[in-house]
């Protein structure tokens, strides 16, 4: 049996493969179709301060091999999760990162802090590259000084794993991964979705309520891929790698760019047992290449 | 694992994924298919639930499609009747008897079903007729007085007739007057007389209207709605209802709705 085990910092994964916030929900909407104890983890969803209600209905547009949403960080706020959520999740054998996100820096440090006090979630995602709300979320993910205040302020108030998560809707997402690494992040992952846009010609509007939405599914998965590949020779932090990850090979030329974990994401949708087939069949391929540790294939390209 | 079976106390049905075989496929007109699936072991299902099926990838298609419950024989067969709107559920409808359909299901609340005989009003338009059927049944053995009122543009656009004769008191309309009385459903006569409880499920204006006149007599309604969604198991909020107490799920926390929460 190959040694499926990575490790995010002082996070252990049994195996690579995560979930990706927003398409998880909080996991056990997913029990009935896979075991979540053989995943690496799963990354719930993007949780906030204060409860959000989310953007208008329509949120959600089908594109060739993908979708677009704009949700909007729909939750019931921080408290909400450690006090109905949180009890759900403790007692599970894998890590259960929670995204956090906020409008302003003194929302994300408050909900982290929050987030910190739970012993049973080891790790966070920080959110700092939704492209759906008007104030926060991808405004400071899309520059390297915005990105790093928010990073510096969090980790200050942060003391377990921190996952830092990027927007490709940038110039260089290089530079923005330098930035968070040097105010002490973790690990980052990518990609979040990618900005897009698709029209009504008939009521001859925008398809999505607030116009434009995030673009996920295999449609990004080149680009995904070239990012992190891109990311894992600029930065000494592990990278996690998604974006229209649907198969076990897929992952695998992620791990090859340099990843060191993956997200399932959108593919969830489609095949709710997916994440745990990837890892089934991540072992397999390694089985049969005779790879005994994903080291000996991490950043080989 | 606990989360299974109870979520708040309420015991929910299990959600399964399963390889559905099409033993039978019947065109009710160029653009309505009737599909019966069969498996062994399929779990109990409840009218109103929906299955959501992956279609196979092509140009456009790339999420499973949901479509409500029309029978379920409450062992091993149940019916989806299929509208094709477009290449996905094109494809849905020219399933050649023999293959199978992935499924998730059975997804979404469903009806309230009464605790006893009730006078029932049920109001379909199109094919929102479809979880009617499985309804009317539910509400039969129930003892039920059950009356229909199914509407459409024209006649081809009335479906199952004949499947729902049998289960009540059958009204028709149609916009031209080709069959039935010549108007919308909420025209009808029998829409004034008094009923315990009205269903509905169709187009979202015949369904407002419905629930308008239902507030008037202060008669409970519900409503199915069939929001655009991704995931169908409550995970990706896209196909969310802004409702009295905010927005919500309308695959977990619907498909049906007590109109009085919707913000109609």
């Amino acid at each position: 049996m190959p040694n499926l085990s990575v490790n995010i910092a002082s996070l252990h994964l049994k195996n690579p493969v995560l979930t990706a916030s927003g398409t998880f929900g909080y996991g056990t909407e997913f029990a009935p179709f896979l075991n979540l104890e053989a995943l690496g983890g799963f990354v719930v969803k993007g949780t906030t301060l204060l409860p959000r209600e989310g953007n208008d209905y329509p949120r959600m547009v089908e594109t060739p091999s993908g979708m677009l949403n704009c949700v909007g960080l729909q939750n019931k706020g921080v408290e909400y999760f450690c006090e109905h959520i949180y009890p759900t999740l403790k007692d599970l054998d894998t890590n259960v990162i929670v995204n956090v996100s906020g409008s302003t820096i003194e929302d994300y440090v408050a909900c982290a802090a929050r987030i910190a006090e739970l012993k049973h979630i080891p790790a966070i995602e920080l959110n700092i590259s939704c492209p759906n709300v008007k104030a926060g979320g991808m405004a400071f993910g899309v520059t390297s000084v915005g990105a790093a205040a928010v990073v510096k302020a969090v980790r200050a108030a942060y003391s377990k794993t921190l996952i830092v998560k990027l927007s490709p809707n940038v110039t260089d997402i290089t530079e923005i991964a330098r930035a968070v690494e040097a105010e002490g992040a973790d690990s980052v992952s990518l990609i979040n979705t990618l900005l897009g846009m698709a029209i009504d010609i008939e009521r001859r509007c925008p398809a999505l309520s607030i116009n434009t939405g995030g673009l996920s599914g295999p449609a990004v998965r080149p680009v995904a891929l070239r990012m992190v590949w891109q990311v894992a020779k600029a930065v000494n932090i592990p990278v996690i790698g998604l974006g229209g990850i649907v198969t076990a090979e897929d992952a695998i030329s992620f791990i090859m760019a340099g990843a060191t974990a993956i997200q399932i994401g959108t593919a969830n949708f489609l095949n709710p047992s997916c994440a745990e087939q990837v890892a089934q069949g991540i072992a397999a391929w390694m089985e049969s290449h005779k790879v005994n540790n994903l080291d000996e294939i991490r950043g080989c390209v | 694992m606990f989360l299974r079976t109870f979520v708040a106390n309420k015991p929910i049905m299990p959600k399964i994924r399963a390889d559905l075989t099409v033993c039978e496929r019947t065109m009710l007109t160029p653009h309505h298919a009737l599909l019966t699936l069969t498996a062994r072991n399929l779990p109990v299902c409840r009218p109103g639930q929906f299955v959501n099926v992956r279609v196979r990838e092509n140009d456009t298609t790339f999420l499973r499609r949901p479509i409500s419950i029309h029978y379920y024989n409450g062992a091993d067969r149940l019916q989806l009747l299929v509208h094709d709107v477009g290449p996905a559920t094109h494809a849905l409808c020219q399933t050649p008897v023999g293959h199978t359909l992935d499924c998730l299901l059975p997804l979404g609340n469903g009806f309230t079903l009464p605790t006893k005989a009730q006078r029932a009003l049920l109001i379909g338009g199109g094919v929102g007729v479809a979880p009617l059927l499985f309804l009317a049944e539910e509400l039969k053995k129930r003892g039920s007085d059950v009356t229909f009122i199914l509407g459409g543009k024209t006649k081809a656009d009335i479906l199952r007739t004949d499947a729902f004769q049998p289960y009540g008191h059958l009204f028709l309309t149609t916009e031209d007057g080709s069959a039935g009385t010549r108007g919308f459903v909420t025209q009808h006569p029998a829409m004034q007389d008094r009923y315990e409880q009205i269903y509905t499920c169709g187009p979202k204006p015949m369904m407002q209207a419905v629930a308008h006149i239902a507030k008037q007599h202060n008669t409970p309604c519900e409503a199915s709605l069939e929001n655009l969604m991704a995931c169908g198991l409550g995970a990706c909020l896209c196909c969310v209802e802004k409702t009295t107490l905010g927005h919500r799920c309308t695959c977990t926390e619907g498909p049906v709705f007590d109109t009085r929460q919707l913000l109609w």
